[in-house]
């Protein structure tokens, strides 16, 4: 679907792609990298919105440099940023946005209402956006960029500001997209934990060059970290070392770092998950030692974390920061 | 009862599109009749028909008045020129602008919907004519329907035919111009700022202090008796500037102080129409710029 070779975009004063190049085919693949990486960067050029400095860039099979206009009614687009005009209905603003692509009126309003119900709007549809939640706004960003039967759709971090449930139903809806319509997907993130769920293949890139690229079986293997904390109890004193010894007994692969400078950071094990297995041998490890299980999950990461050498080595200065439930108070 | 098969909601689940993609130009045509209705409020909510309409109304009251007056005294000429009907009447533009150019391109800058546009075949250049061909077609329907309505009312009043046919094409061609120089102006000043505030003070404040410099100087040119200058001075504010050019080539009557003497003759008159194009392409290119920074 996309293919890139030796793709470098300088600015004056950065670079913001330094010859990447990918090849990307069909399904979902996630685009992973901090912001500023080149993502944003890199959506342009794929668009035919801006040259690229040096290299080429190929898009459904055509050249971004000569034919961005045949690529762009091919390919939908939705951006990172609020796009909506707050006094005009979805309706309204989904079949102008499908006739901008070329469809005309009778079936631009086919068009719209089908996309509007797929991506789960009704009744609300017909009312101004202005009173939109963000949930509904970014399923309005969506159907705009489907609603012209793309082949290809681009998603500039469409979960951003949701709250964890609208994420998942944001995800679940971006997997439909391939797997019910039809239809490729790049998404970008800055999570890789949200991505690993949803996409088929994950590209990472940082500074402007690919760090890695592979499907996303690849990845959760490397990935499955768990983080457990449990209750100390009049048997187990200290909690936390009787269950790590009892997990190392039961051959379970533990982190050796903590996590610094987090409240209650001496007493959350970290340990390495191969399958469904480890969660049970977790399980039954507490229940046997009689402790509280105050907590089970898995983690979502810093992007660098993925890549270090060892996954198994301590953790480089700096790397380790859980992207979410850092601030979480603990129950005891 | 066999309700459950009547009231069953079928899933027909995705379907994809075959049928035609109509490109760039029907885009373009898309977003033209879209600009054009939305300057009058067309398939918005009823509280942006209200100005866009009320405007319209009473930019064609004083017209019906003329008419009604004509035919019921019989004049044999109309009160009016209809080439200085839109000079008689420039707040009333002057206020339309100011009201719709932000309407017409603020909003998409505002709410960041632009960048959804240069996603699609549509261009920077689409854009930028379909948005600008919107505003002048508004304003040429604004100053032309009362032009329409004179011409209407002067056959009524069995004036000669050909006389005003020929004086209403001179006319057409007049407000068609001033249509086209006053968009552009228009656009430039509201597309530089998102917000719609800024956009409407900058068009009234271009229009009102052009044109108030420009005819209390020229007056007192008047008083110190140089009529020379007042020809000049013409040039620095766009309805004088429109005023100069029919006076050259449209046989209308200037409205300077100071009369025939101080209007500007053909090789003056040039320069006029000059100034007019300059200015037209000027904004066309400013356009094209801003729009080239907020590409996605």
């Amino acid at each position: 679907m996309i293919a890139t070779e030796s793709l470098s975009k300088r600015f004056p004063r950065v670079t913001a792609l330094d010859r990447l190049s990918l090849d990307i085919g069909p399904g979902v693949t996630g685009l992973v990298g901090a912001n500023g990486a080149g993502k944003s960067t890199l959506i342009k050029i794929l668009l035919g919105l801006s040259p690229a400095t040096e290299g080429r860039a190929s898009v459904l099979g055509l050249d971004v440099a000569t034919s961005g206009a045949a690529i762009r009614e091919q390919v939908g687009y939705m951006p990172e940023h609020d796009c909506l005009p707050p006094d005009v209905s979805a309706t309204e603003f989904v079949v102008h946005m499908a006739r901008m692509s070329g469809l005309p009126p009778t079936a631009a309003r086919e068009r719209t209402a089908d996309t509007l119900r797929h991506v789960g709007l009704y009744e609300e549809r017909y009312r101004p956006m202005g009173g939109y939640s963000t949930g509904m706004k970014q399923r309005v960003k969506l159907a705009q960029a489907l609603v012209h039967d793309p082949k290809l759709v681009l998603l500039d971090e469409p979960t951003n500001g949701l709250d964890p449930v609208g994420r998942d139903e944001m995800l679940g809806l971006i997997r439909r997209v391939h797997t019910d319509f039809g239809i490729s997907v790049l998404v970008t993130s800055h999570l890789l934990g949200e991505l690993e769920r949803t996409c088929d293949h994950v590209v990472v890139i940082d500074g402007g060059t690919l760090l890695r690229s592979s499907s996303t079986s690849d990845f959760t293997q490397a990935t499955a970290t768990l983080a457990v904390e449990v209750t100390d109890s009049d048997a187990c004193p200290d909690g936390t070392s009787a269950l790590r010894e009892a997990l190392t007994a039961a051959g379970v692969t533990l982190h050796a770092g903590f996590e610094e400078g987090l409240p209650g950071a001496g007493h959350i094990l970290l340990l390495e998950a191969s399958g469904e297995e480890t969660y049970d041998i977790v399980r039954d490890a507490v229940a046997e030692l009689g402790l509280g299980l105050v907590r089970m999950e898995q983690r979502r990461r810093h992007i660098a974390e993925v890549f270090r050498p060892d996954a198994a080595a301590a953790r480089p200065e700096g790397a380790a920061r859980p992207a979410d439930n850092a601030m979480e108070v603990q129950a005891r | 009862m066999s309700a459950d098969t009547a009231t069953q909601i079928h899933n027909i689940g995705y379907r994809t599109y075959e049928g035609p993609r109509l490109g760039r130009a029907y885009a373009r045509r898309s977003l033209y009749s879209q600009s054009l209705r939305g300057a009058y409020g067309l398939g918005r909510s009823a509280k942006s028909k209200v100005l866009p309409m009320i405007l319209f109304a009473v930019m064609c009251l004083p017209a019906a008045i003329i008419v009604a007056v004509a035919v019921a005294t019989d004049l044999d000429d109309l009160p009016v020129d209809y080439t200085r009907y839109a000079i008689v009447m420039q707040a009333v533009i002057g206020l339309y602008l100011a009201a719709q150019a932000p309407q017409t391109v603020s909003r998409d800058l505002r709410f960041k919907t632009v960048p959804l546009y240069f996603s699609r075949p549509i261009e920077r250049v689409d854009y930028v004519l379909a948005k600008y061909g919107a505003m002048a077609t508004a304003l040429f329907v604004l100053t032309g329907a009362p032009l329409l309505i004179l011409y209407v009312g002067s056959l009524l009043a069995k004036m000669d035919l050909s006389d005003q046919t020929l004086e209403l094409g001179q006319g057409l061609v007049s407000v068609g111009l001033l249509s086209l120089l006053f968009g552009g102006i228009g656009l430039v000043m509201a597309a530089l700022t998102p917000r719609r505030g800024f956009g409407v003070a900058a068009v009234i404040a271009t229009l009102t202090i052009t044109y108030g410099a420009v005819s209390t100087i020229q007056a007192i040119a008047i008083e110190a008796g140089s009529t020379g200058a007042v020809k000049w001075l013409g040039l620095f504010s766009p309805i004088t500037l429109i005023d100069g050019v029919q006076t050259a080539f449209l046989g209308a009557a200037t409205a300077f102080p100071g009369g025939d003497p101080s209007a500007p003759g053909a090789g003056a008159g040039a320069v006029y129409l000059l100034v007019v194009l300059a200015l037209i392409a000027g904004s066309y290119g400013i356009l094209m710029r801003r729009y080239r920074k907020v590409g996605l």
